[in-house]
C-alpha cells in the first residue's frame, strides 16, 4: 500500500516546475515536503492528488497506475493555507459536506462528523457558522473536513502558516497522532525547517522543482547529502566559507590561510556549517576559529542569535541563553572541526566527520 | 519625535460595558519612549491589534486618553497624527520605481529634491535596496516588495512613531532572517519610536527594547526580552514565551521547599505559608536536564528529536513536563532522573508570580 511519483515531470517550455521527481510513501506514514516558496511544494501535491497531469513520469497509488485520473475519481484529502469553508454552512454542515456528496446514511455521517469534531475540539462550535469562529477554529474545521472522509491519501499544504504561534505550535504536537489513526498517506508542505523536525516522520527537501534528499527527518537533518538540501534544512541560515584545500591548510578569499580539515582533498570546497555549532569566544585547540565583529544580536528567550560579519561572509551564531553583543564589537568565533560539512562544486557533500562521544542517561 | 501616552486607554464593545468580557481591550496605562522599540505580543483575539488601531486612529477607543508628546490626539484623524505604517502584505506602487515608492511619503510632505534624495538614498542602503532602486517595483519578489513597503515606513525621520503590523508574515523563513537582522540594525541607527504587532514570540523577542505581552484584552507583562524568559509574572507569560513553554506542576509551597505529587523539589528562595488559591511552581524546560547523577524519578513518555536540541516528554508523578536531553546522553529505558536548577523554579498563585520573601 503506498504512492510512488516515478520520474515526474511538469512544466512550461524553459520553465521547469518539477524535474524527474521519483518518491515512495508508506500507507499510515507522514511525509513532510520542505522547501521554500516556489520550490515545487504545492506542484507536487497537485500531481498527487489528480489535480495536474504530469508531462512526464508516472503516479502509482497501491500498485495501480493512477496517472492523469481525476480528482474526483481518487480518494484523497487536501488542506490548504488558506482556510477553505463554506460560509452559508454551519461548522457541522462543514465537516458533513464531503459525506452528503458520498450519499453516506446519515446515523453514518452524524457520528463521522462527532468524531471529528471531539478530536479537533469543535462539539461546541458545531451550530455556528465560519465568520463566528477564529482563524484557528476555521482551520480546525478544515482539517476535521479532510479528516472525516477518511481518504486514502491526505494532502496539508502549509495547513498552520496562518495561525498562531502558540496554537501551531498545538496543532502540529496533535495532527501527526490524529492522521496516523486513519492509515492515510499523509503528506505535508512547510517552509519551515523546524516544523519538519516537530512532526518528525520522514522529510523529504526540495530546491527549484528537484527533490533534494529525503530520510527520517532528525537524521536527515544531521547529515545531509548536498549543499542545496543543507541549506533548505537549516534555521538560523547554514553558516558558509569558500575556501581553497592545499598543502594541509584552507585558503580563505581574502588571503588568510586556516589549518586543513583531516580527510579533505585538495581542491575547491564550500564549507558549511549550522549556527548551533558556531561558538562566540576565544577558540580552544583543534578548533577552526576566525575574528570578526557583531553586526547584531537577536535576544529570543532562550536563545540569542549573534550576527557576525568575518569579512569573508557573514555568519549566525546560536547561543545557550541570553547574550547581548552591542554592534561593532569585535569578537573570536570557533567551530569544532568535526561538526564542519565540506560540498564540492557541484554541492555534493564530502565524506570527514567523526562523531562525537555519548554517556548514557535512561 | 514623540512620547506616546496611552492615559487609561481602553475600548468596549457596547455603549455599558459590565464585566471585563466587554471589552475588546481593558482599560490600562503606559508611556512608549522615542527611540524605543516595543512589541505587542499575543495570540489572536488578544486585543493587539485593537491598541495598534487606536495609535494609528482607525479605532476611537472608548476609554481614556490618547498623548503625543502631551497632546490629546484621541479624537484626530490617521492623516493628522504624523504616523508610518507597515502592514501584513506589501503596499506599493505598482507603477513606480522603487526609488519613486521610496520617495513617496517624502513628496507627500513638500520635501525638497535634495533631501529626497539623500533620505532615499540612505533608506534604501540600509534595507539592501540600492542595487534596485531604477528598477520597477511592479516585477519584484514578494519579500522584495516587502522590504520597499518597510523603506516607504522608515523613510521619514519626522514621525511620531512607525507602525508594524505583523510585517514578517508573509515572508519565507530564510528571508525573514535577513529582514528581521535589518530591522534590528534600523532601529539601532534611526532615533525612531516604533510599535510592533506580531503572534511570533521571535520576532516580538528579537525586535523590541519592552515586549508587551497581552491576553484576553489584557497587558499581563511588560518586560524585556530576558524578564519574560528569566522572570514571567504570569503563568500565561510563561506558556506563550518559549518553545515549548514553561513546565507547569500544580504544588505545595512552604519555606524552601515545593512537593509536586510527594516529590521535594528545593527552591532558592523562601515563601510565606501558601494556603489559598491554586498553587503551581513553573520552570522552564531549558533548565530541566535529564542525567545521569542525582535528581528527581521521572518516566519518560517520549524522545523528540529536533536535530539541534532533543526534548523528552516525562511524567514526574502525575504531571507531565518537558525536560532537554544534553547532547552527548544516550536514552534507551523509561526510567529516568531529571536535574532542576532551584534559582530557576518561580510559584504562582492563581496565575500570579509570588516573590520569595
Amino acid at each position: 500500500m503506498s504512492l510512488v511519483l516515478d520520474g515526474v515531470s511538469l512544466g512550461v517550455p524553459g520553465v521547469p516546475v518539477l524535474e524527474d521527481v521519483s518518491v515512495h510513501f508508506e500507507r499510515g506514514s507522514l511525509n513532510v515536503l520542505l522547501g521554500p516558496t516556489l520550490s515545487g511544494k504545492t506542484s507536487m501535491m497537485r500531481v498527487m492528488a489528480g489535480l495536474d497531469r504530469p508531462d512526464r513520469g508516472r503516479v502509482w497509488m497501491d500498485g495501480a497506475d493512477v496517472t492523469g485520473v481525476p480528482v474526483r475519481r481518487r480518494s484523497v484529502a487536501m488542506v490548504y493555507q488558506q482556510f477553505v469553508n463554506y460560509p452559508t454552512l454551519s461548522v457541522y454542515e462543514n465537516i458533513a459536506s464531503p459525506l452528503r456528496v458520498a450519499g453516506l446514511p446519515r446515523a453514518e455521517i452524524e457520528a463521522r462528523v462527532r468524531d471529528a469534531a471531539r478530536l479537533l475540539r469543535l462539539e461546541p462550535l458545531l451550530r455556528r457558522t465560519p465568520a463566528q469562529l477564529s482563524g484557528g477554529q476555521q482551520q480546525r474545521t478544515a482539517i476535521a473536513r479532510a479528516l472525516v472522509k477518511r481518504a486514502a491519501l491526505v494532502l496539508l499544504d502549509e495547513p498552520l502558516a496562518n495561525l498562531d504561534y502558540k496554537l501551531r505550535e498545538e496543532l502540529r504536537e496533535e495532527l501527526p497522532a490524529l492522521f496516523a489513526q486513519t492509515g492515510a498517506i499523509l503528506v505535508y508542505a512547510t517552509t519551515e525547517p523546524m516544523e519538519a523536525l516537530l512532526l518528525g516522520g520522514r522529510t523529504t527537501t526540495l530546491w527549484e522543482g528537484r527533490t533534494t534528499a529525503s530520510g527520517p527527518a532528525a537524521e536527515t537533518y544531521r547529515n545531509p547529502p548536498n549543499l542545496p538540501a543543507t541549506r533548505v534544512f537549516s534555521d538560523p541560515p547554514l553558516n558558509e566559507l569558500p575556501v581553497e584545500a592545499r598543502g594541509g591548510q584552507l585558503h580563505l578569499p581574502d588571503g588568510q590561510a586556516l589549518p586543513g580539515l583531516p580527510g579533505l582533498p585538495d581542491g575547491s570546497w564550500r564549507l558549511g556549517f549550522r549556527a548551533e555549532h558556531l561558538q562566540v569566544g576565544r577558540p580552544p585547540p583543534g578548533s577552526l576559529g576566525l575574528a570578526g565583529r557583531v553586526n547584531v544580536t537577536e535576544i529570543a528567550g532562550s536563545e540569542s542569535y549573534v550576527h557576525v560579519d568575518v569579512g569573508v561572509a557573514t555568519w549566525v551564531a546560536l547561543v545557550r541563553g541570553v547574550m547581548d553583543l552591542p554592534p561593532g564589537e569585535a569578537v573570536r568565533v570557533h567551530v569544532d572541526p568535526r561538526r564542519i560539512m565540506a560540498f564540492d562544486i557541484a554541492g555534493r557533500r564530502a565524506t570527514l566527520a567523526q562523531p562525537a562521544p555519548s554517556r548514557v542517561v535512561a | 519625535m514623540a512620547r506616546i501616552t496611552l492615559d487609561g486607554i481602553g475600548h468596549a464593545y457596547g455603549p455599558r460595558p459590565g464585566g471585563p468580557a466587554d471589552y475588546a481591550l481593558q482599560p490600562l496605562d503606559l508611556v512608549w519612549e522615542q527611540g524605543l522599540a516595543y512589541a505587542l505580543l499575543g495570540p489572536s483575539g488578544c486585543g493587539k491589534t485593537t491598541l495598534l488601531n487606536i495609535i494609528s486612529g482607525l479605532v476611537q477607543p472608548s476609554h481614556g486618553r490618547l498623548l503625543f508628546d502631551g497632546t490629546d490626539v484621541t479624537h484626530l484623524p490617521t492623516e493628522r497624527r504624523n504616523i508610518a505604517q507597515v502592514f501584513q502584505f506589501p503596499v506599493i506602487y505598482d507603477t513606480m520605481t522603487v526609488a519613486g515608492n521610496l520617495a513617496f511619503p517624502l513628496r507627500n510632505r513638500g520635501m525638497d529634491r535634495a533631501g529626497i534624495v539623500q533620505q532615499v538614498a540612505r533608506t534604501a542602503a540600509m534595507l539592501g535596496l540600492t542595487e534596485v532602486l531604477d528598477r520597477p517595483a511592479r516585477n519584484l519578489s514578494a519579500d522584495a516588495k516587502q522590504k520597499i513597503s518597510l523603506g516607504r515606513g522608515l523613510v521619514r525621520q519626522d514621525v511620531a512613531a512607525v507602525l508594524f503590523d505583523e510585517p514578517l508574515t508573509v515572508i519565507d523563513p530564510g528571508l525573514k532572517w535577513e529582514l528581521r537582522s535589518k530591522l534590528k540594525a534600523v532601529h539601532r541607527a534611526l532615533d525612531l519610536l516604533m510599535i510592533y504587532v506580531t503572534h511570533d514570540q521571535t520576532e516580538a523577542l528579537t525586535f523590541a527594547d519592552q515586549v508587551v505581552v497581552m491576553e484576553g484584552g489584557q497587558v499581563l507583562q511588560v518586560g524585556t526580552p530576558a524578564e519574560l524568559f528569566e522572570r514571567p509574572d504570569h503563568t500565561f507569560v510563561g506558556h506563550f514565551i518559549g518553545s515549548p513553554g514553561m513546565n507547569l506542576l500544580p504544588a505545595e509551597v512552604s519555606g524552601m521547599e515545593a512537593r509536586v505529587d510527594g516529590h521535594a523539589l528545593p527552591l532558592a528562595g523562601r515563601y510565606a505559608p501558601l494556603d489559598a488559591g491554586r498553587i503551581e511552581v513553573g520552570v522552564r524546560p531549558d533548565f530541566v536536564a535529564l542525567t545521569d547523577g542525582p535528581g528527581l524519578p521521572v518516566q519518560v513518555d517520549r524522545i523528540d528529536d529536533l536535530g539541534r536540541v532533543r526534548l523528552a516528554r516525562v511524567r514526574l508523578g502525575r504531571h507531565r513536563m518537558v525536560a532537554t536531553v544534553p547532547p552527548d546522553a544516550v536514552v534507551s529505558g523509561s526510567e529516568a532522573r531529571v536535574r532542576i536548577d532551584p534559582a530557576r523554579i518561580h510559584v504562582y498563585a492563581d496565575s500570579r508570580r509570588v516573590a520569595p520573601l
